[in-house]
């Protein structure tokens, strides 16, 4: 009898489980199978495709503007951000000029879907870590940004608020007086969410040096946005290639050099602070004019291949057409963030005990439905 | 570096490489066999110095299937498209650059998943995405008269 149960604790013996697809801190539907030596992770292994939908086939036989609409479904957190990527090269490939009301509005919203996106984030990832407090927190906060979404878009999440050559509609009026009130009240809570989590003991000691990401695996793992500028990758898109305009505004890129798991969370939390900093500078002096450009009802884009990146609020979105010329795309890529973020979770969980691998997965924020596509 | 220069540069590495000014990025054609060679090149030459891999695209011409890597330079803050084409659809091979580019390992796998084109040296080549008999969805080609619904 004794010697059976040596057999099963066997220190030297590594053991595989099975986490996910539905284990709640993967945050969708993604299955990591792990192999432990005690408790000990030894190797990582993501399975995915458990929503893979093909959206790159089915691109291929639908014109431009229906395709924003699928983009919403990739990364739902980053919506409209993802919405400006196709956009924006639409019109880079037809030349078209855009006027700066458009722009303006337009980086006003990324900048909301960014905060929204980075509460979320918060509230989850201190769920995962076992303060439930920041759950309800983070989502109290984020209602009033979804609210104001679905004043001037119409829907809450999947905001479809960009076409090409400009926007869905024009801003409600009350649009510029809610966001105004809305920074007012967050610039008064964010000091809260630090006091809340940042300083919590129990949450530095479960975060910081736990999963350090070097600069140099950054960069060869395509590790992009807050998770790799708290290694000190500078490649912030907004800063080395603005677009939209973000060439206008004043804002400092976040850079740490620690790369563990709190600085990528601490990353996020200065985050927000500079996007109401974008925010401030622009809201009240939007432009006066059109909120859409005339396009032709067939959008075709000439032959030829175009590359546009923006900064989600996970990384860096590129999106790739190759055009024959046709009103729809011989080939459409989606270099999405999180795919590539993913690939490094194997090499910065090992030799971290278990319950570090759910905090090292929640620091690099992963929306798997924009993995899998 | 303005990209006439950096033409010239990547023109000494590889004399069977063929540069085309594109209207974005500088576009460099290699033959499949010649890839693996200057891509290593390209990311340990002082000048070009690509050492970020921002992605990789598979895509089907018809006759040929194509793959695309969109490379930056971190230092010199520049950007190029390396392609290169195999004409062999029935069993396409390339080298796998997943050792030079750790980012590539995923993408590569996800090509193979998608378009069916095997990566020799590749550490741990199997489908993604997609069960083992499923065929290859983003060929033009690809027949699913189940899940496709054709106008």
């Amino acid at each position: 009898m004794e010697e059976t149960i040596k057999e099963i604790v066997d220190e030297n013996q590594e053991y595989v489980i099975n986490m996910g697809p539905q284990h709640p801190s993967t945050h969708g539907v993604l299955r990591l199978v792990v192999s432990l030596k005690g408790e000990t992770v030894k190797n990582v292994e993501p399975h995915i495709g458990y929503v893979h939908r093909g959206i790159e086939k089915m691109c291929e036989s639908i014109t431009y503007p229906q395709i924003i609409h699928l983009t919403d479904r990739m990364d739902y957190l980053s919506a409209h951000i993802n919405n400006e990527a196709v956009c924006l090269n639409v019109e880079k490939a037809l030349e078209v000029d855009i006027p700066d009301r458009i722009k303006v509005i337009r980086t006003i919203m990324s900048e909301l879907t960014r905060i929204q996106s980075h509460q979320l984030f918060w509230a989850t990832f201190g769920m995962d870590l076992g303060g439930l407090t920041c759950f309800f927190y983070g989502l109290r906060d984020r209602e009033k940004v979804l609210d104001i979404f679905e004043e001037t878009c119409g829907s809450r999440m999947i905001v479809s608020y960009n076409c090409p050559g400009g926007l869905m509609y024009d801003i409600h009026p009350n649009f510029q007086k809610r966001v105004k009130d809305f920074i007012n009240y967050f610039r008064k809570i964010l000091p809260e969410y630090d006091q809340l989590l940042t300083g919590n003991v129990i949450f530095q000691e479960r975060t910081r040096g736990i999963g350090r990401l070097s600069l140099e695996d950054a960069i060869s793992y395509g590790v992009t946005g807050p998770a790799a500028r708290a290694s000190g990758f500078s490649c912030d898109v907004r800063k080395h290639e603005p677009y939209s305009a973000y060439d206008r505004v004043k804002f400092n890129e976040v850079l740490f050099n620690e790369g563990d798991t709190f600085h990528r969370y601490l990353a996020r939390i200065e985050e927000m602070r500079e996007s109401m900093n974008i925010i401030d500078q622009l809201i009240d002096n939007i432009p006066e004019g059109p909120f859409a450009v005339k396009m032709k009802p067939v959008i075709k884009l000439p032959e030829g291949e175009y590359y546009q990146r923006v900064e989600t609020a996970r990384g860096e979105l590129g999106v790739y057409i190759i055009s024959d010329g046709n009103k729809n795309p011989y080939r459409i890529k989606f270099r999405s963030p999180c795919f590539s973020n993913l690939s490094v979770l194997n090499l910065i969980s090992k030799d971290f005990k278990i319950a570090d691998l759910v905090a090292i997965g929640g620091s690099l924020d992963l929306v798997i439905p924009e993995i899998d596509r | 570096m303005d990209k006439v220069h950096l033409g010239d540069i990547i023109k000494s590495l590889d004399s069977d490489i063929e540069i085309k000014e594109g209207k974005q990025f500088t576009e460099i054609n290699i033959p499949a066999s010649n890839l693996y060679t200057l891509a290593k090149q390209l990311r340990e030459n002082h000048e070009t110095s690509f050492d970020f891999l921002i992605c990789i695209t598979g895509v089907d011409y018809g006759q040929d299937l194509g793959v695309v890597y969109h490379l930056r330079s971190i230092r010199h803050n520049h950007t190029i498209v390396l392609k290169t084409r195999i004409s062999d659809r029935e069993n396409p091979q390339l080298d796998s650059v997943a050792d030079i580019w750790r980012t590539a390992e995923f993408h590569e796998r996800e090509i193979f998943d998608l378009l069916g084109i095997k990566f020799t040296n590749h550490p741990d080549l199997r489908r993604f995405f997609l069960k083992r008999s499923y065929g290859f969805p983003l060929r033009k080609d690809f027949v699913d008269d189940i899940n496709i619904v054709t106008k």
